[in-house]
């Protein structure tokens, strides 16, 4: 085609180059959502519990992901230093991904269950006085703060509608679920525990009487990485 | 080149062009600058110094630090972007703008609306977690609105150009706008929580989800911080230089390949990850292939200087542009190189990655910034000449240095990070702690806030140097690249 009639006719220089751009994403965004392969098959995957959820949220609101990454790579040295590599299964769940680009702190895709609560809440609200040469910023507000949790409920309609499927059944029980996952006495813990497995009980912050921002984030961060039951996982699921 | 002069001519009936939506965005653009920079030097200073996150939760670095990427390059770059796009699209169409006072002036306006919805969000904690997408649904719809209006503005004054071709930096800046708003829009996908509230959830998951935001971050770089100020290149440093485009022909290739290859580069940001092999080798060739484009814009903008190298000694204006175009060409290099998949084995996730955006952002996209200000605010505001050049050569070196400190504090703690983490002792256990190589990044962590400081010294001094020419003042002061006891300059030219 000559050149010309594309520097003399700004519909067809738009045109031109919005195909140009187009092409692409195109081939590497929509085989994502029609190869079956593009997301493991594994056992254990389920949406996050509502405490969970809103320990997401602040983890999203404070920019966490701008320091922590939430993807192992499958190099000796990362899988011996945070795990088992990541799946695209274990953050399939995730609106948005927080794999993150860059590791001024350490990966936390596994990091539940590594650290105790009393370490979390300690290490959240003073880096530095657990680990002096942490850069970390300290958030002692959130164990000050009540959780707002009223619209819980909601935030997981607006997830099913983005396809998380949480059921009707979960979504009737976000608030209950919320105190009994932060108080065992609080709330029935055994019928959270059915919908949503290995969901981390107990009391967080160590203040049973109040659920606070800070019980929601160690919630989040003590089920990061231990829901896929890698004992009926083989690595040729994984090949793509 | 003999249309050079018809293009860079005045309007054929003699009228004024719209200036003063040209003269807020370049005000604006100054302001965004210094707070950018300023929010840079903080949060660079909390990483080397700690204890600088203060106890309230608006200022630590995981709000601050949005509030850094989202000013530098939307606010400061995309202010130069409009401002220089609305600038040189009536000169190189001989019209003036589409839509007249009133639609420029809701573009400009509207566009300071969104900056500071986003940065106010940031930090009271409104932030819906995708990296150089930060903003919310309310804030994504309003620039949407904004964007629609501005390429009304320019692809309607294209439209009624009196020149029968469309000037070179205009295909870049259409490209731009158009790409942009197909990125943004399909990037930011979202269903509120609710229409009162500011919480939404983006409608793609997991490894989706890092696939467009990673073809919309590359390319945020690729047409935001590339297309777009080539355009910026292509029309200023021809005019600066006094000299036409070197190659047209090389405009013509390098235009199209550079903007149907950089759109696959996305899946280098996401090498070694739960992305399929086979996205992340498409998305490292084709991140290769990108060398080649990029360079043909480097050389073009470098080789208009042929027959004119010696402007270098007498005009530090000149001096910004060039070096700029350089910076352009190592940055580009770097990027493909740092896209094999071996090499970015150990760059990703350190501060090797952060260096090299700097390379780009602080050498190409500011210094190319710099010198269009420099060019646009003595005809904008009718003076003779700058208040000073000696001035702007003080800015040049003290920014200049402040670059090559803070990359070069970068790659060094970029790479021994990375070898750190990855090193293992006699025993086959892992040598380091990852606490310990926290602490190895210090000095460096000390190092990069000083090159900023200096970075952003250098930046004050222009706002000073652009203030006193906006009202007038001339320095006086001996003509600039001039020896002492020399001859007079132009004596000998």
């Amino acid at each position: 085609m000559n050149h010309r009639s594309l520097e003399r006719n700004v519909v067809l220089l738009a045109i031109a180059i919005l195909i140009t751009v187009s092409i692409g994403g195109l081939v590497q965004l929509v085989p994502l959502y029609t190869m079956e392969v593009t997301i493991e098959k594994v056992d254990g995957m389920r949406p996050y519990t509502p405490l969970e959820l809103a320990g997401r949220d602040i983890f999203v609101r404070e920019g966490c992901y701008l320091c922590h990454s939430q993807q192992i790579r499958p190099f000796r040295d990362e899988v011996e230093r945070y795990g088992h590599y990541s799946l695209a299964a274990e953050s399939m769940y995730d609106h948005p991904f927080q794999w993150g680009s860059k590791r001024t702190g350490p990966d936390l895709a596994r990091v539940g269950g590594k650290y105790s609560n009393e370490w979390h809440v300690a290490h959240l609200a003073a880096p530095r006085e657990l680990v002096p040469e942490s850069v970390m910023p300290g958030y002692p507000f959130l164990a000050k703060r009540d959780l707002d949790f009223a619209d819980v409920a909601e935030d997981m309609k607006t997830l099913r509608i983005v396809g998380v499927p949480y059921s009707d059944e979960q979504i009737a029980n976000a608030a209950a679920d919320v105190k009994a996952q932060a108080n065992r006495d609080a709330g029935d813990a055994d019928a959270l525990l059915k919908r949503y497995p290995k969901a981390v009980v107990g009391d967080f912050d160590g203040d049973p009487q109040r659920v606070t921002e800070m019980d929601a984030l160690v919630a989040y961060l003590q089920m990061l990485g231990t829901l896929v039951d890698f004992t009926a996982f083989k690595p040729e699921y994984g090949r793509r | 080149m003999s249309s050079a002069t018809a293009i860079f001519g005045a309007r054929p009936d003699g009228a004024p062009y719209d200036e003063d939506v040209v003269r807020k965005f370049v005000i604006a653009a100054t302001f965004w600058g210094i707070v950018g920079f300023l929010m840079g030097v903080v949060i660079a200073l909390q990483l080397a110094y700690p204890a600088l996150n203060p106890p309230l939760e608006w200022f630590t670095f995981g709000r601050l630090r949005p509030v850094h990427t989202s000013a530098v390059i939307f606010a400061f770059g995309g202010n130069v972007l409009l401002g220089t796009s609305f600038y040189s699209v009536q000169r190189t169409c001989r019209a003036s703008l589409f839509g007249g006072r009133a639609l420029a002036n809701f573009v400009f306006w509207g566009y300071q609306i969104f900056i500071v919805l986003a940065a106010s969000g940031y930090v009271l904690g409104i932030n819906q977690g995708k990296e150089y997408a930060e903003p919310e649904w309310y804030t994504d719809l309003w620039i949407t609105v904004v964007w629609v209006a501005y390429l009304v503005v320019f692809a309607g004054t294209l439209f009624k150009r009196r020149e029968p071709h469309i000037y070179v930096s205009n295909w870049f800046y259409l490209s731009f706008i158009l790409t942009i708003a197909m990125l943004h829009i399909v990037n930011n996908l979202a269903v509120p929580v609710s229409w009162t509230g500011a919480k939404s959830y983006v409608v793609w998951a997991g490894v989706q989800d890092a696939m467009t935001q990673w073809w919309y971050g590359h390319n945020a770089v690729g047409f935001f911080l590339t297309a777009g100020f080539l355009g910026l290149m292509y029309y200023f440093v021809p005019k600066q230089a006094e000299r036409p485009i070197y190659s047209y022909r090389l405009s013509i290739v390098h235009f199209w390949a550079l903007i149907f290859l950089y759109i696959w580069a996305g899946p280098h940001h996401l090498h070694y990850t739960s992305l399929p092999d086979w996205a992340q080798t498409l998305g490292m060739t084709f991140s290769v292939m990108l060398w080649m484009p990029s360079w043909g814009g480097m050389i073009n903008g470098i080789m208009t200087l042929s027959g004119a190298w010696h402007k270098l000694r007498t005009d530090p204006v000149l001096r910004f542009l060039v070096v700029s175009v350089g910076f352009y060409g190592m940055s580009t290099f770097e990027g493909p190189m740092m896209s094999i998949k071996a090499v970015n084995s150990l760059s990703h996730y350190t501060d090797w990655t952060i260096g090299h955006v700097h390379s780009g952002a602080l050498g190409w996209v500011a210094f190319v910034s710099f010198g269009a200000l420099y060019f646009l605010v003595p005809r904008l505001w009718k003076r003779e000449r700058l208040y000073s050049l000696r001035l702007v050569s003080h800015h040049f070196w003290i920014s200049t240095i402040g670059i090559v400190v803070y990359i070069t504090a970068m790659w060094i703690s970029g790479i021994m990070q990375g070898l750190m983490w990855r090193s293992y002792d006699h025993f086959g256990f892992l040598q380091y702690s990852f606490i310990e190589t926290v602490e190895a990044m210090h000095p460096y962590y000390a190092i990069r806030a000083f090159g900023g400081i200096l970075f952003l010294a250098g930046s004050l001094i222009m706002v000073y140097n652009l203030w006193k020419t906006a009202r007038g003042e001339l320095r006086s002061e001996a003509a600039f690249g001039e020896l002492p006891g020399a001859a007079p300059a132009g004596a000998g030219e």
